[in-house]
């Protein structure tokens, strides 16, 4: 690939360097999986509430500028300020103008993995805008400057005790105590100062709902609300596409959410913000950021309809076993590889590959995206746009030469095994990328063609 | 009827005993089968590394064997799912359609069929039947863990029917090998340390053999197998189905 950055190929040989550190990573999902798997056996409705899901996001996404609209008319009938931003830039630009319009300098996050797909953080920093990460995970690799590993358990890479060295190191713990509570209760501590002296607060948007105005944030710690209740002034980042119709809908997408992401029947915490508080204010970012982009790709429209519950990844033997970061995205895992190739196609072309399209993430999808099958076109997109490698290139038409005709196969299958049999070392060794963890096939002395004319003459 | 006997390219080459076990097992179950002998390969190597563009003449050649049969049978989930969702042709596009949905795996073809109830076959071993991602996913041999729905697989029942065979548990019923096509050489790291987890559930389990309905995934296993010395073997679901 072009990339300057390692591939996801590279990355993961990295990361494979320490098995029993995969093989830790590969447990710790799996068991994530295992949890959703009981959750969602305990609703004999599963499949219909995942394709009733599918069916909603489907209307969403095929009248989007509608409910847009519809939902900015209502949401400013309720008092809330609505901004549009096309892209990352401009929705950086108009947070930092509202944080300088108040004069505020210190700003509280919940997680919002569109601020991670803009790169807020990084963006208000080199503005003077310091930002801190409310959601623990958040906090943790934001302390380690890192960026999150996957979307909604973002430190699911770090051990317990590199998290107690970094407490160490940064909020002052002992060395070496890597007790999950007292590291809890210490981050706990250092937020509840950062909640009550932050007067602006940014959160995510996990549902606007159109025929309302108000939208929905969804935590397991409450830090959303902490944040939000406490501040002055509340921005809340959404794509497009998290518009659902009706605040019904929150039946079934509500139920979908959390089962799909760890296993638990709904979030402990699914906030509804409909207007501001006396003498405070809610702002809405409606992002575009490439969504658009997206709805107008055909074969990946569909990709929009997720709504970021991570069980792709937790199910993808890939992901298990390579580890968020190899996917050098903001989104990770299986979705973050189709969704990646249409922001910047040239930088993402590994992602589609990293796949052995078992189709997994597809099944556990809650709202059905297709997405192994969409792995399977942007790989045909990326080689059509001129993205694969030229040794990969000459190798396939090689290949499609020799398949496509019968004689040329006869004779390249009779030398290969000719080849293996009496000169094994040509494909026994390091330059074979087969042969380093795994033996090759012992050549049979005869092809079954060739069996089969001697064995059943016509 | 008539069918057609399709053998990936990679069986052909590699795994003779497999074609031959399918081959053998239909004939003695009355079935009237021909090898096209200018048969090649369904192009999905090509298609999987998204070259699909490149397979127009694998396509062809394909439609120019098989065309005329009553069904078409491969002892590969895989192959059989890329010729359903991939074959097309400028020319022939009425001929592709028509192999698309009389294409069988050999499991499906023996049990939506042929509708075998019974077989004479002896196995007397411990094995562990790995479910390739193609064949279940795919084309829904047997149903998939992510779903809440009634659970059901075609090579198990036809593996229950195989005299003194022991199936053993898994851990994980139904994950990836990590073969996935060029995906094995490309991303060798992940690749074979999929392939080792995978076997490593088999032989915790005990199994003695390792089978399924794709070469592909048990060539990686094999290659795994060998690797570390086991003296554990991998056989095709067709190889169990014809002993005795």
């Amino acid at each position: 690939m072009h990339t300057e950055t390692k591939d996801h190929a590279e990355l993961a040989t990295v990361f494979n360097k320490d098995e029993a550190r995969v093989d830790w990573h590969d447990e710790t999902l799996w068991w994530i999986r295992q949890k959703r798997d009981k959750a969602v056996n305990h609703l004999p409705e599963w499949e219909l509430l995942r394709e009733t899901a599918s069916q909603i996001k489907d209307n969403v996404l095929s009248n989007l500028a509608g409910y847009l609209v519809q939902f900015e008319e209502n949401a400013q009938r309720n008092g809330i300020v609505v901004h549009w931003a096309a892209d990352a830039a401009e929705h950086n630009n108009i947070v930092l103008g509202l944080l300088h319009s108040k004069g505020i300098t210190k700003m509280v996050k919940s997680k919002s993995m569109l601020t991670e797909e803009c790169h807020l953080n990084e963006s208000l920093e080199n503005n003077g805008i310091e930002v801190i990460d409310s959601d623990l995970g958040e906090r943790i690799v934001q302390l380690a400057k890192e960026p999150p590993s996957h979307i909604v358990l973002p430190c699911i890479h770090k051990k317990k005790e590199e998290i107690g060295d970094l407490f160490h190191l940064h909020l002052g713990t002992p060395a070496g105590n890597a007790d999950p509570q007292f590291l809890t209760e210490t981050a706990r501590q250092h937020l509840r100062e950062t909640f009550l002296t932050r007067r602006a607060a940014l959160t995510g948007v996990n549902f606007a709902v159109a025929e309302t105005g108000e939208f929905v944030v969804c935590t397991n710690e409450g830090n959303a609300d902490m944040g939000a209740h406490l501040a002055d002034i509340h921005i809340a980042s959404m794509g497009i596409e998290k518009i659902i119709p009706k605040r019904k809908n929150l039946g079934v997408f509500l139920r979908l959410l959390t089962r799909s992401a760890t296993g638990q029947p709904i979030t402990t915490y699914s906030s509804h913000f409909s207007k501001p508080r006396e003498g405070t204010e809610i702002h809405i970012i409606i992002v575009d950021n490439g969504r658009s982009k997206q709805l107008g790709r055909e074969d990946f429209r569909n990709s929009l309809k997720c709504i970021r519950c991570g069980a792709c990844m937790n199910t993808c033997p890939v992901y298990r076993r390579s580890g968020g970061h190899s996917y050098h995205n903001a989104i990770s895992g299986p979705i973050g590889a189709i969704l990646a190739p249409n922001l910047d196609m040239e930088k993402y072309a590994d992602l589609p590959f990293a796949s052995t399209l078992c189709g997994s993430c597809s099944n556990v999808c809650p709202v059905k995206i297709d997405i192994h099958q969409q792995l399977y076109k942007w790989r045909q997109v990326i080689v059509q746009n001129g993205y694969a490698p030229a040794g990969k290139k000459a190798a396939m038409k090689l290949m499609s030469l020799t398949l496509s005709s019968p004689a040329a196969y006869h004779m390249g299958g009779k030398a290969g095994r000719f080849v293996m049999k009496y000169a094994p070392f040509a494909v026994n060794n390091k330059l074979n990328p087969w042969y380093k963890q795994r033996d090759m096939p012992e050549p049979p002395k005869e092809s079954f063609g060739e069996w089969y004319a001697k064995n059943r003459k016509a | 009827m008539n069918v057609g006997l399709f053998i990936p390219c990679y069986v052909d080459q590699f795994y003779p005993g497999a074609a031959i076990a399918t081959l053998q097992l239909l004939e003695k179950l009355g079935i009237n089968v021909s090898y096209p002998k200018n048969q090649t390969c369904c192009g999905q190597p090509m298609a999987n590394s998204g070259f699909e563009h490149l397979t127009g003449g694998c396509n062809e050649l394909f439609i120019k064997n098989f065309a005329e049969f009553d069904y078409i049978v491969a002892p590969s989930g895989s192959c059989v799912l890329h010729i359903k969702e991939h074959l097309h042709s400028h020319e022939h596009e009425n001929e592709a359609a028509g192999i698309s949905s009389k294409i069988y795996e050999l499991s499906s073809f023996l049990t939506d069929v042929l509708k075998v109830e019974s077989l004479p076959s002896r196995f007397p071993f411990k094995v562990g039947v790995h479910q390739s991602c193609h064949g279940q996913r795919g084309l829904h041999l047997s149903q998939m863990s992510e779903l809440v729905a009634p659970a059901f697989s075609k090579p198990d029942s036809l593996l229950r029917m195989v005299k003194g065979i022991e199936i053993v548990p898994l851990n994980r019923m139904d994950e990836c090998c990590g073969f996935g096509g060029t995906f094995c050489v490309a991303e060798e790291a992940v690749s074979a340390k999929m392939g080792k987890d995978r076997v490593e559930d088999h032989l915790a389990h005990g199994a003695e053999f390792i089978t399924g309905v794709d070469m592909s995934c048990l060539m990686h296993m094999e290659g795994i197998l060998n690797r570390r010395g086991s003296k554990v073997k991998v056989i095709h679901l067709a190889e169990i189905l014809n002993a005795y």
